[in-house]
């Protein structure tokens, strides 16, 4: 039996060594028990060393990529899901592009909600304005994913937000980027961010930009669940804009039509007078 | 008027313009620490508004001052809607700070006609020139280029654009003459002609195999408005399709009517036509990626409109009922595009499994195909749908349940 420690941070590259070394020296799924963030404690601790690299593991492209982001999901049993179709790609070395197998199917299904919680992490991220002076201006943020999802997403943080500082805080897992640097350390509780101006304008814009004569609220919570809601300022508004959405576009009708302001007959009479004499 | 007052009124009056698209640009970053922000070829959607709409760019107008009388706008120079402009440095502040704080994906600036065409097109290409620029700013811009416009002008918005689009406004000209009467159908054409041309000049590699400048590399758009006059689907869907063909278009986006504070008598402020406005991009989807044409999509009702009940291509697989079942383990791929229910990744995943073995209805469920809708026009391997694909109440399974009518 092979207990098999698997760190918070850095989960993807301890994984894949460890399952590396494991289907090189042909241990079977049923004697590997994938200790994730150290909840076993000292249970089931055993000494047994992991095997010595062997240079001969082949492992198709995709099965590569496709472990590389079903590992940063949350259901505990997704290292020995990827080890089990590890064990049988090696006498079904083309079972990946099988889209029917229900095994695989269901690791597909895994791959596609941590994408999906990547890219909503992506949007739904708030910073706030630290105000902490210097040659690189600070922001920080708190995010709750639902996925551990946090390390594989900052690099797109760091290839955007390059010129400036910033912290992403989850449970889990914060984030930091500082003069250039991407580095990972345990998760926190929720920090205290200062208030930014820059929310309120934010908020008239979420306002403004709304069409009352189109209300889709499913459309809207279902690209952005309410879960995302508690940390992103524009959600606030959210339920006045709906209330009163349907006296905006009646009193649109009831209006009556207004006489065009003064102006407007002199611009328009210069406008064709100018396209006669083209 | 301070800044947030014009914020609301400035972007109160770009709401109308369907697109906020952030994607399919030339992948950027900032890594190297001398600038900000990144393209990578998806867009972003960073907020939805309850009308269900992404929210990815900061749309607003430089100005809504216009000189233009157009029926269906808000901004028409008949209206009595507040005016705001914008100065250069509050939309590049708004845009970099928004941006850092991760709200959007980058500028869609649009602006009402002031003085001239070409002094409009001026102020706002002085914009983007200043975001790329001075600020070094690498997320998304999409100009809206004004039509009159000299080339020029529209040459260089391109330069610093990822995206331009001109809309035509409306499905025929006859309309937009009637409803825009300031706006000239053939400039339109010329303008969006003269984007395709310049994109391709781009393209090409000069005598050294130097590459030309990029030029709008998310190609362009524009966006017609749905129910305000009297086109049918059918005219609506041919104008698109040559729109595609002849411009290279990336995008048409069709916009519902919809009432606008202050309307004109011309226009009734009837409910936006939104299931239309659904049903013509699920149409406009099946020219561009199923291989249909646009007679085959509108021939199914005699009116030239699309079923509103049923999307358009169930409602063409029900009057064509003699070409299915298809058998998925032996179909060919363009009869699999045609399947209701299977969208072009299913089909994608269909060719790709069925080389390594036959498939089953429980395969294609774990796949991802909608069967509720594909059952009755497939066959596979212990599934048949026998005297279901004919059957006559066949469209009443997908179609919602007849309304009876208020007496009162």
């Amino acid at each position: 039996m092979f207990t098999v420690p698997l760190p918070v941070i850095g989960t993807d590259v301890v994984w894949r060594d460890a399952a590396k070394r494991l289907i090189g020296a042909g241990v079977s799924p049923h004697d590997i028990l994938w200790d994730y963030g150290d909840t076993m404690g000292e249970l089931f601790e055993t000494d047994t060393p992991l095997p010595a690299p062997t240079r001969r593991v082949k492992a198709p492209q995709s099965f590569v990529q496709l472990s590389q982001n079903v590992v940063w999901h949350k259901d505990p049993q997704r290292f020995a899901r990827l080890y089990a179709l590890l064990w049988r790609l090696r006498h079904q070395p083309r079972l990946m592009q099988d889209r029917a197998d229900p095994e695989l199917a269901k690791l597909r299904q895994m791959e596609k909600a941590v994408n999906r919680c990547r890219h909503k992490m992506k949007a739904f991220v708030r910073f706030r304005d630290l105000r902490q002076g210097g040659e690189r201006r600070s922001f920080a943020a708190w995010f709750e994913p639902t996925h551990h999802t946090v390390e594989p997403t900052a690099p797109f943080f760091a290839r955007r937000f390059a010129d400036m500082d910033w912290m992403i805080a989850t449970p889990d897992v914060t984030a930091q980027f500082v003069d250039g640097n991407l580095s990972f350390h345990p998760g926190q509780p929720k920090p205290d961010l200062p208030e930014d101006a820059a929310e309120a304008l934010w908020g008239t814009y979420f306002c403004n930009i709304f069409n009352p004569a189109r209300v889709k609220v499913q459309a809207m919570t279902s690209e952005m669940p309410k879960k995302y809601w508690k940390n992103m300022p524009e959600a606030a508004h959210i339920p006045e804009l709906i209330r009163n959405a349907e006296r905006r576009v009646q009193e649109m009708r009831d209006a009556a039509p207004t006489l065009p302001p003064e102006r407007a007959e002199r611009i328009l009479k210069q406008l064709r007078g100018d396209d006669q004499a083209e | 008027m301070d800044l947030s007052q014009k914020l609301a009124i400035l972007s109160d009056a770009a709401r109308y313009d369907a697109s906020c698209a952030s994607s399919g640009t030339a992948r950027r970053d900032s890594r190297d620490g001398k600038g900000l922000g990144s393209t990578e070829g998806s867009g972003i959607c960073h907020a939805y508004a309850p009308d269900g709409r992404c929210i990815s760019l900061l749309k607003i107008l430089m100005t809504n001052f216009c000189i233009y009388d157009c029926a269906y706008c808000i901004n028409r120079v008949s209206s009595n809607v507040a005016r705001a402009r914008f100065s250069v440095d509050e939309i590049v502040q708004l845009t970099i700070e928004f941006y850092r704080r991760n709200y959007i994906e980058g500028l869609f600036l649009s602006s009402g006609i002031i003085r001239s065409p070409d002094a409009t097109m001026a102020d706002m290409v002085r914009i983007a020139q200043r975001l790329r620029e001075v600020e070094r700013f690498r997320g998304y811009i999409h100009l809206k280029t004004i039509p009159d416009a000299a080339p020029e002008l529209v040459e260089q918005a391109g330069l610093y654009a990822d995206r331009l689009s001109i809309n035509v406004e409306l499905p025929t000209d006859r309309s937009v003459q009637v409803y825009a009467p300031e706006k000239n159908p053939a400039t339109i054409r010329k303008a969006m002609g003269d984007v395709r041309a310049r994109k391709e000049v781009a393209g090409e590699r000069s005598y050294r195999g130097k590459r030309g400048k990029r030029f709008a590399p998310a190609g362009q758009s524009t966006q017609m408005i749905v129910g305000a006059d009297g086109a049918n689907d059918a005219t609506i869907l041919g104008q698109s399709s040559r729109l595609y063909g002849d411009y290279k278009l990336r995008r048409v986006y069709y916009s519902a009517f919809s009432p606008i504070p202050d309307a004109t008598a011309k226009l009734p402020l009837i409910k936006p036509p939104l299931v239309r406005e659904h049903r013509l991009y699920q149409a406009d989807w099946l020219l561009r990626f199923y291989g249909f044409d646009v007679g085959e999509v509108t021939a199914v009702r005699p009116d030239g409109n699309l079923d509103l009940d049923i999307d358009p291509k169930l409602a063409w697989a029900l009057q064509n009922r003699g070409l299915f079942p298809v058998d998925v383990n032996r179909a060919a791929k363009e009869m699999l595009l045609r399947v209701p229910g299977f969208g072009t990744r299913i089909v994608g995943r269909i060719l790709s499994s069925r080389r390594h073995r036959r498939l089953r209805y429980d395969d294609l469920l774990r796949m991802g195909a909608l069967l509720k809708k594909a059952k009755a026009f497939i066959i596979a391997d212990g599934w048949s749908p026998g005297a279901l694909t004919d059957s006559a109440d066949l469209r009443a399974r997908f179609a919602p349940p007849p309304e009876q009518l208020s007496l009162f």
